[in-house]
């Protein structure tokens, strides 16, 4: 657990100090749900329509975006070969360095997304879904992607890759966080899509950082 | 290899068989369905590239994880060769899929979920392949692939069952087809069109090895001759 929290620590340092990087996806986030009403129209009932899809859709990308900071730099800079080298569980090691990815780009986009559903017209009744399911649904995003972020390390056009990757294993997440919306602005209870974010989210730290240790490990061999 | 080697003449001979025989079968002799007519045909080539694409892609995952587990080099080979193929299959699928929903749906595209899935599962096709090509090291991007396909794995069912739950709250299953009871004449062609792509499937993926063996022992050559000429280069 010491080593969790000593890279956890480390790492929130280091965002931290280069706090314009989570600045730049909660930007991102922000002008991408601002085209949505550019492209579809200002009719408020459009937009009520689909403001919890358009957040989801535009949450993922923007994380999506910032995915390759968990290891690029450590990668590059060969601090991801020291921390192989410690002899400490790779899975804890990349666990930690996923909560802090959680902790400053999962955790800033929760906090600006009220926001941006005001612009949407998103119904009141939709707020409490949105968060809930969005605090639910981003561990699992953080965690997924950072199993395709391990994977690209060292190839040449990473970016574009990883979206190939990891787009269509956010689709679960997708349905259920924008159906939790939905449910709640159409009157239904919103806990069953809920509890299955909930329950992607215990799988996900299950089976991720495992995988994710596999992916590691063969990109510093 | 040996096996494979033995194989490759009875698969490649049935593939051929199974098509020349099935194909008339499918397209010219068996009955148009009373409902749907001529359109029924389709359901020959676009069923079993549907099995062909989602079998492959479990084949794929085995082969991966024998390779990850065990590091047994032609079980990477097997899942990398498998690849293209299923992408292929699912492709087919699809394609078959749009021309036949023409006519019996009046659209080509219905976001029906076992359409969504099978696009998804295209999708993730496309993603392995890019991966394992993605890499100077040939070696690094077989490792990387593998990986990625036993997380697809994990995530096939996932996401189906995603599907199917957005899917029935968002369309009320007004496009299922009626599935009644297959007639032993519709099952014929059925199955050998089944056998068909089965057997072509074995054919094209030994070839696909054997030429994936030939690639790794030139690079290899080309290795050794680099290798010899800067040896000589320093002793002279």
């Amino acid at each position: 657990m010491n080593v969790f929290s000593t890279l956890l620590a480390r790492d929130l340092k280091l965002a931290i100090r280069q706090s314009a990087d989570s600045l730049t996806v909660v930007a991102f986030f922000a002008i991408a749900t601002v085209l949505f009403p550019f492209g579809v129209g200002p009719e408020t009932n459009v937009l009520e329509r689909i403001s919890g899809g358009v957040l989801w859709v535009t949450a993922l990308l923007a994380a999506l975006l910032s995915l390759d900071r968990i290891f690029t730099v450590d990668y590059e800079d060969g601090t991801l070969d020291q921390l192989v080298l410690t002899g400490q569980p790779l899975s804890i090691v990349v666990l930690a360095k996923i909560t802090a990815h959680w902790l400053t780009t999962g955790v800033p986009l929760l906090i600006v997304s009220p926001l941006l559903a005001v612009t949407l017209h998103l119904p009141t009744a939709g707020y409490a879904p949105l968060l809930l399911a969005l605090l639910l649904g981003t561990p699992t995003v953080s965690l997924v992607g950072a199993v395709g972020a391990a994977l690209v390390l060292g190839t040449r056009r990473g970016g574009v890759l990883l979206s190939l990757l990891v787009l269509p294993l956010y689709i679960p997440v997708l349905i259920f966080g924008a159906m939790a919306v939905e449910a709640a602005t159409t009157g239904r209870s919103a806990t069953p899509e809920l509890l299955v974010l909930a329950g992607f989210a215990v799988l996900a730290v299950t089976l991720c950082p495992w995988a994710t240790a596999a992916a590691v490990r063969q990109a510093v061999e | 290899m040996k096996i494979a080697n033995a194989i490759f003449p009875w698969a490649a001979g049935l593939a051929v068989l199974l098509f020349a025989v099935g194909l008339p079968i499918a397209l010219v002799t068996s009955p148009p369905d009373y409902q749907q007519g001529e359109t029924v045909r389709i359901l020959y080539l676009h069923v079993p590239a549907a099995v062909m694409g989602e079998m492959i892609y479990y084949a794929m995952a085995s082969g991966s994880a024998a390779y990850l587990i065990w590091r047994h080099p032609m079980a990477g080979l097997v899942a990398k060769a498998s690849a293209p193929v299923g992408a292929m299959f699912t492709a087919l699928c699809l394609i078959c899929g749009m021309l036949w929903g023409e006519p019996m749906w009046g659209t080509f595209w219905v976001w029906d979920a076992r359409l969504t899935s099978t696009l998804i599962m295209f999708f993730i096709y496309l993603g392995y392949i890019a991966l394992g090509d993605a890499f100077e090291d040939p070696e690094r991007g077989d490792r990387a692939a593998a990986i990625l396909a036993l997380v697809g794995v994990v995530n096939v069912p996932i996401i189906k069952f995603s599907v199917n739950w957005w899917n029935t709250l968002h369309q009320p299953a007004s496009l299922s087809l009626t599935k009644s009871n297959m007639s032993g004449e519709m099952l014929l062609p059925l199955f050998l069109m089944m056998g068909a792509y089965g057997m072509f499937y074995v054919t094209v993926l030994v070839i696909r090895v054997r030429s994936e063996l030939l690639a790794a022992k030139i690079r290899n050559a080309r290795m050794s001759q680099i290798a010899g000429n800067e040896a000589a280069q320093a002793i002279g």
